[in-house]
Order: structure tokens, then sequence, then C-alpha cells
């Protein structure tokens, strides 16, 4: 780089200027974004602690397994690929808009940080989507010798030790009829629900195919409060930083930067927005992956 | 580009320049990069997925799982070195970032030892903890095993 040659003979510490080259609201941003960093690392490390510290975990190939509109198929690692490239264009699109800062281009500061504020509140409609999901979903766990149909909360866990055939009979029999109208309709759907309430139970739990239905015990309940947690927080940034540019896309329209002079306002928004997408890929990492 | 001008702040001594050509030639292939850095991780974690249907061996599992966490660190170095423009900044401003940032090293091996030797002291100490807990086919290899060490 041409500026290196400056860099040596500029002395940084004889005052008057910053030693670091930065101005001051720059350089705090970073510093602050260094102090987030470390939350963020000390929520995922205790989530990775309490992980190690069990002998059972969720599967996230199994808990993550959903997409909008496709019902029951079993897609892992579909929907949070959109989330995470919806991410990844939102931060492309930022370093678009501060380079057009650089150029006190005002319509493209504008466009960019529009498609940004629109990138944000897609993925934060995707994780609304994910975790509504998760919480009103049913899935057969075996609790207290029968079958009960329950979601990802802070308090339950469907994704625990796999239950072997012969423990599987043995639930569905202790298993109340409306259950077991459920486990049906869910993988058969040509029976109308008042033909299966006419139905005796033996009936009902022969039609299931207990070879394939994959039941469950509870797992570790810190799983909920993790996944939630977490994923709550950094959704709670990217919040953040979708009013963050929205406040910028009006101070834009308004002209304040072009009466200051200088862009350099949506440069420390950009530094906000591409940490929420260093963050995404950290969780994507330790709750998707592996 | 004479826009630095305009850029700057008395605070400031010199601006990054970059033309529009060799900036746009920097974000795409950066772009890409992430992009197919994200597609490669991917596909191992759903090699994992297939993996898992069968009994793969937990060494080969772990292999994977280790090339998905350096993958994302490659990931994280091109955000921050790139978008966030940490490389351009002078050395002595990089290193208050990067340097704090080593805690990490200790912080992350200290907590996961430390999860991992409850799980076996409980596992050893605590047998309904044990029973309760222990996948099934692992649970009886397991098992075996102490027998043959004798501790059980």
């Amino acid at each position: 780089m041409a500026t290196t040659a400056t860099t040596h003979q500029t002395k940084w510490w004889s005052g008057g200027k910053s030693p670091f080259n930065l101005e001051y609201g720059k350089l705090m941003m970073w510093y602050f974004l260094m102090s987030d960093a470390f939350t963020f690392g000390a929520f995922l490390i205790s989530y990775g602690s309490i992980r190690f510290s069990q002998n059972v975990w969720a599967d996230s190939n199994a808990v993550f397994n959903a997409f909008p509109g496709a019902g029951h198929a079993n897609l892992p690692l579909a929907f949070v690929s959109v989330m995470t490239f919806i991410l990844i264009i939102s931060s492309v699109t930022m370093v678009l808009a501060v380079h057009a800062g650089h150029n006190q281009d005002k319509k493209g500061v504008m466009k960019w940080i529009a498609w940004t504020i629109v990138g944000g509140l897609a993925f934060l409609g995707c994780q609304a989507w994910e975790w509504h999901h998760l919480i009103t979903g049913e899935h057969a766990v075996l609790v207290d010798g029968k079958i009960e149909l329950i979601g990802q909360t802070m308090r339950e866990n469907p994704w625990g030790r796999l239950v072997e055939g012969s423990a599987v009979m043995d639930a569905l029999r202790h298993t109340p009829k409306e259950t077991l109208m459920k486990l049906v309709e869910e993988h058969n759907h040509t029976v109308t629900s008042a033909q299966l309430a006419s139905m005796s139970n033996d009936n009902l739990i022969g039609m299931l195919n207990t070879a394939e239905m994959h039941i469950r015990e509870k797992g570790p309940i810190a799983f909920g409060g993790y996944f939630f947690g977490i994923t709550g927080f950094h959704g709670f940034h990217v919040f953040s930083g979708v009013i963050i540019n929205s406040i910028m896309l009006i101070m834009t329209s308004k002209g304040v930067f072009d009466r200051k002079g200088h862009y350099l306002m949506i440069e420390k928004a950009g530094l906000y927005w591409h940490f929420v997408d260093l963050v995404w890929v950290f969780v994507f990492l330790c709750f998707y992956l592996i | 580009m004479d826009h630095s001008q305009n850029t700057f702040s008395p605070e400031v001594t010199f601006q990054h320049q970059h033309s529009d050509a060799e900036f746009k030639r920097r974000v795409r292939k950066t772009t890409i990069l992430l992009s197919v850095i994200t597609i490669i991780e991917l596909g191992i974690g759903l090699t994992i997925y297939t993996l898992h249907k069968g009994h793969p061996s937990p060494l080969l599992i772990l292999m994977f799982k280790g090339m998905v966490c350096i993958l994302t660190l490659a990931k994280a170095y091109y955000i921050v070195s790139v978008f966030m423009h940490l490389g351009d900044e002078i050395r002595n401003m990089i290193m208050t970032i990067v340097v704090p940032l080593s805690l990490f090293i200790w912080f992350i091996l200290a907590f996961i030892i430390d999860g991992n030797s409850y799980k076996n002291l409980r596992n050893n100490y605590d047998p309904h903890f044990r029973e309760s807990t222990m996948p099934v086919q692992e649970h009886t290899q397991d098992t075996i095993e102490l027998k043959h060490s004798g501790k059980e």
C-alpha cells in the first residue's frame, strides 16, 4: 500500500493527532465491539462448557430441519443457510454504503443502507419463524412411560436419547387417545379426524410405523435456555442494528452528513453491522454445525 | 481519487485510499470467498449428518467439526480484515484489538476442559446420571470397558 511509507515517518505519539490514525468515535466503537465480543464469547463458551458436561445433547440436524412451507419434510441446515446468506449479503450492502459515503455519494448511501435494513428485517423475520416453529412444534417424547407431544421451550427439550422399539410399544399402550390420533395424523393425511376418533387405541397404534418414529426421551433442559438466550441476544443486536441503520438513513436523507462534510457516522454504523454478521458466523458454528 | 480531503477528520493523519475499481475487486473477491466457505461448511455439516445415520468413528466426526471451526475462523478473519477495514489500520491499533482477544484461547480451553471433566466425574461417581443419560449403545459398551478395567 502507498501509505506504508507515511506510517513509519509519522511520529504517532507526538500529540495533536490520533496515535491510532482513527477519530475518537470510531476507535471507541472498536473497543465497544471488543467488549461485546467477550460478552458473546462468554455466552457461547458457557454453552460449550455445559454441552461438554452432558452425555447426550440435542442433535442440531434433528432440531433444525424445517423449512417454511415444506411441512414435515426433513431438510437439515436448509433454512439456517438462507439466514446466513441473508446476513452475508446485508454485510456486503453495508460495505457498499460505507464506500458510497467515502465518495460523498448521498444517493448511493441511501440506496445501500436501505438494502441493509431490508436484509436485517428479513433475518429477523426468519428468526421469528424459526423460534415459533421450535416452540409450537410437537415432538413425540417418552415421559413417565407414555408418549407426550412437546415443543422446544426454555423448560423442556424433546431431543434426548433415542428410545428402543420395545419400550416404544409399551409406551404407546399407555398413551392417551388424543396423542395417538395426532401421531397418526402427522404421517397419514388420508384419514379424517372423525374416522380416527371412531377407531380404538389398538387400531391407531397399528397404523403407526414404530420403526420410523424416532421417539426420544427429554434432553438436557439447558439447551433451550442457551439457544433462545444466545440467538435472542444476537437477534437483539440485529434489531438494534436495524434501528441504527434506519436513523442513519433518515439523517442521510435530511442532509446531516453533507453539512458535516463527512460520512464517518455511516462507518461506525457499518462496523456495528459487520460485528452482528461476525457474531452470527460463530452462533451458526456453535448451534447449527457442530 | 481526490475525495479523501472531504472525509478527513482533524485527528486523522492519512486516509485509506482505494480506487473504486480496486475497492470493487476486493469486495467481490471477499463476498465470493465468504459464500464459498459457507457452502463448504454446509457441505461438511451435511456430511456429518449423513455419517450419523451409520456408526461413524468419533475421531472422523471430530475432524470434520475441527475443519468447520477452522473455516469459521477464516470467515471471521475476512469479515474483520476486509469488511471492517481492520487490515488497513495501523499496526498499533490492530494490536490493541487482537492481543486482548487472545484471552479467548485460555477462555475456551479452560471452560471446555472443565465441562468435560465434570462429565467424567459424574459418569464415574454418579451411576444414576450415567444410566439415565448415556446413549444406549455406548452405555453398554462403556460398562463392559469399565468392568474390564476393574472400575466397577
